[in-house]
């Protein structure tokens, strides 16, 4: 394990967003415990924890960064990679495991260049293996936001990703 | 209250203590030593390594003794062989994921985990499998971590959080990936670490250590075309013994100078004389804030991890920070102008080394605006530990060498000076100076004893000539941050306090020799070293700074008076605000 990556993608909060986020932060500021409903609220509202946010949530509570980054990075829950223009979901459930799925998930990690819960750098594509979702019939299955591809093969990935450009 | 007490019995051995008192605290009172890795006392209970694990008659499990309370009628095993078993396997599945490069690692002998491994027999090679591999982080010019070597027992994040409050390293991620790091795994030169090196101290192996200049101190000697000086800080001569089999709290002041005089330098000088100066420029410049409606309360800037603590945490504070040069860099500066000049020596022939019970003192050598001469005023800052290295490298028999002294003029000094490696030193040496100035005359009675103690945060009012002077001391950064915070809220109204980034003063230094978390849980090593500093004061006859003939010589022939304009120059210095996040 070497250091945590963190996401290239520049962080695009709105300014509603922060207002919620400062909303919140100053009622769990005198709460005991307040760190995790903070994270699992920043989670909600931006889809991932970016330093921006994490170092706001550090300030209100008056923790240190660290704190709130231990905290962050061990609860699977949490994520510090945003959610891809297009989210690439691929079901690695047990049918489409074993037509392949992996073989899906190797292929997409060397085609974006990221690992699995990661984003590109120019924040259009992020990848993460799913549950089953229930089509088996389709295996092996991935989703591309809401447009479901079955019987998919690894030399068809150019293709389908390419939709998306 | 009435204390209850609980009978137990540890080894079939009956002993009494008080109800809450934990396994390992018990079997301590019985003479059994129960091994640990993770605890330390005060700081880290937490259970986590389990190589504290005992038998208790009727659990379902081996038991954490360190964090498990005694109760009415328990029997405990700590040697059985199920319990040595576990501990040894424990120990081993430790090892499977540590860099075992014992040979060439700066803990060699010095290591509790080798120890460990050493008492429970263990194969360091049992069991193989995936081992985490991690960059250095050498950002620093003061720490460097080597996450290899980390056993993941805590004991740096918690005297980062507990001692000094300030959490900069903590664990990340979770399970076989966790690790110990900065926000975000940021290298410790872009987070706000201060580099007190107290996660040094605690760390039980060699995942912590100082960046070595040891090197560099090798290499000045054989440069015959430069001029090399060397000084120690005050609490060096009461923690170096230890390196050398001495007793906690043992002076060697006397057999430090001969080693280092023995190694070729040029001259051999004591960091003490300018804590004597410091003490006239403090001591200067405080008179003229209370007198001039100067920012109060002023604060010592002796301490430099103390110092960049302010810079990233309250650099609105900035204005109260005396802008006073530490000791170790009014050294250097003296050396290079005042002792250049008398000498014939250029300043760029002259290489300073310093010898520090102290990380940070590596930073602060290359800040801004601590060059008095145009060049950095010091060049090379060694540990107590690495000075020990280097005696021993040198060859020398430190335990069979002679008493020395220091060399004039700059080794002369009162034992005012010696104070400052305590908690409270630098505040009853200031005092010592300004209640005779102030008084016109020189007081016999001069032990301010109110400001002595290990106590994180003392406070006392001392009368000086008629003036109530209110003063605070604190040591370890969590209890400056205390006072910090109330002087914020307004509630306290001190003139002058003094700030020491570790717990006790510099005698409990991150630079100073590392204790083993047994000698840390059973000696108060930073009383016993002061001790050694409060009993050479006691016998000596030279005790106020402004006593001190070179002190008094440097004024006279070179600086003017204290704060004079060339003093401002030579002595003094600036800070910058840092960012917290």
């Amino acid at each position: 394990m070497a250091r945590i990556k963190l996401t290239k993608v520049p962080f695009a909060g709105t300014p509603e967003q922060e207002a919620a986020l400062n909303a919140k932060l100053d009622e769990l500021k005198s709460v005991p415990g307040g760190l995790m409903p903070a994270l699992q609220f920043a989670q909600e509202l931006y889809g991932y924890l970016p330093i921006e946010v994490q170092t706001k949530i550090a300030q209100a509570l008056g923790m240190s960064l660290e704190e709130v980054f231990g905290v962050a990075t061990f609860y699977s829950q949490f994520t510090l990679s945003p959610r891809g223009q297009y989210q690439v979901s691929v079901c690695m459930g047990t049918a489409c495991y074993v037509k392949g799925a992996g073989d899906l998930v190797d292929a997409l990690k060397a085609k974006f260049g990221i690992e699995s819960g990661e984003c590109t750098d120019d924040g259009k594509f992020s990848l993460i293996e799913t549950r089953c979702i229930g089509c088996c019939g389709l295996a092996p299955v991935l989703t591309v936001n809401a447009n479901v591809y079955g019987k998919v093969t690894t030399n068809q990935l150019d293709g389908i990703v390419s939709e998306y450009k | 209250m009435e204390i209850k007490m609980v009978n137990l019995k540890i080894n079939g051995q009956a002993v009494s203590v008080p109800e809450g008192t934990t396994i390992l605290d018990a079997a301590k009172v019985a003479g059994i030593k129960i091994p640990t890795l993770c605890y330390l006392r005060d700081i880290n209970a937490i259970g986590a390594c389990r190589v504290c694990v005992v038998e208790v008659k009727g659990a379902r499990s081996l038991v954490a003794a360190c964090v498990y309370p005694v109760n009415e009628g328990m029997e405990v095993i700590t040697n059985s062989a199920k319990v040595i078993e576990a501990r040894k396997t424990t120990v081993e599945l430790i090892l499977s994921d540590h860099d075992k490069n014992c040979l060439s690692c700066v803990r060699n002998q010095n290591c509790e985990l080798q120890r460990l491994s050493e008492e429970l027999g263990c194969d360091a090679k049992r069991f193989g499998g995936a081992v985490n591999e991690f960059e250095l982080d050498a950002s620093t010019p003061y720490i460097v971590r080597d996450n290899n070597k980390c056993v993941l027992c805590r004991r740096c994040v918690a005297a980062c959080k507990n001692y000094q409050g300030l959490s900069i390293i903590g664990a990340n991620s979770r399970g076989f990936n966790t690790h110990i790091g900065a926000s975000f795994d940021f290298d410790l030169n872009d987070v706000p670490c201060v580099g007190c090196g107290q996660c040094i101290s605690v760390c039980p192996v060699g995942a912590l250590h100082e960046k070595e200049e040891i090197d560099d101190v090798i290499a000045a000697l054989q440069d015959k075309s430069k001029y090399v000086i060397i000084a120690t800080a005050p609490s060096v001569r009461v923690g170096l013994g230890e390196e050398f089999g001495y007793p906690i709290g043992t002076n060697v002041e006397g057999k430090m100078v001969t080693a280092m005089r023995k190694m070729g330098f040029n001259a051999v000088f004591d960091v003490n004389m300018t804590a004597d100066l410091t003490i006239m420029e403090e001591g200067t410049e405080f008179l003229s804030r209370l007198n001039n409606g100067g920012v109060l309360p002023m604060m010592t800037s002796c301490s430099p991890a103390w110092i960049k603590f302010v810079e990233h945490n309250y650099p609105e504070m900035i204005p109260n920070l005396s802008s006073c040069k530490s000791p170790q860099q009014m050294f250097g500066a003296i050396c290079k102008t005042y002792y250049a000049e008398k000498m014939g020596i250029d300043p760029k022939d002259m290489i300073v080394v310093s010898v520090m019970p102290c990380t940070a003192k590596k930073f602060e050598k290359g800040r801004e605006y601590q060059n008095a001469a145009g060049v950095p005023d010091i060049d090379i800052t060694l540990t107590t530990r690495e000075l020990a290295k280097l005696i021993k490298r040198y060859g020398l028999i430190f335990n069979e060498l002679e008493d020395g002294q220091f060399d004039a003029p700059l080794g002369i000094a009162s034992t005012a000076g010696l104070l400052f490696g305590a908690t409270g030193g630098v505040m009853e040496a200031a005092l010592r100076t300004l209640a005779d100035v102030l008084e016109g005359k020189s007081l016999d009675n001069i032990d301010y004893t109110a400001v002595r103690g290990t106590k994180g945060i003392k406070e006392a009012t001392v009368t000086l000539a008629g003036k109530e002077v209110k003063v605070a001391v604190a040591s370890g950064l969590a209890n400056a941050k205390e006072l910090m915070e109330k002087i914020k809220k307004g509630e306290a109204d001190y003139h002058f306090i003094e700030i020491m980034s570790c717990p006790g003063g510099c005698v409990n230094g991150g630079g100073q020799p590392i204790k083993s978390a047994y000698e840390r849980n059973n000696y108060d090593i930073k009383a016993l070293r002061a001790g050694a500093i409060y009993d050479a004061d006691k016998s000596a006859s030279l005790r106020k700074s402004h006593e001190n003939p070179v002190v008094k010589e440097i004024y006279e022939t070179y600086l003017g008076e204290p704060n004079s304009h060339k003093a401002h120059e030579i002595l003094h210095t600036k800070y910058v605000a840092r960012k917290k996040y």
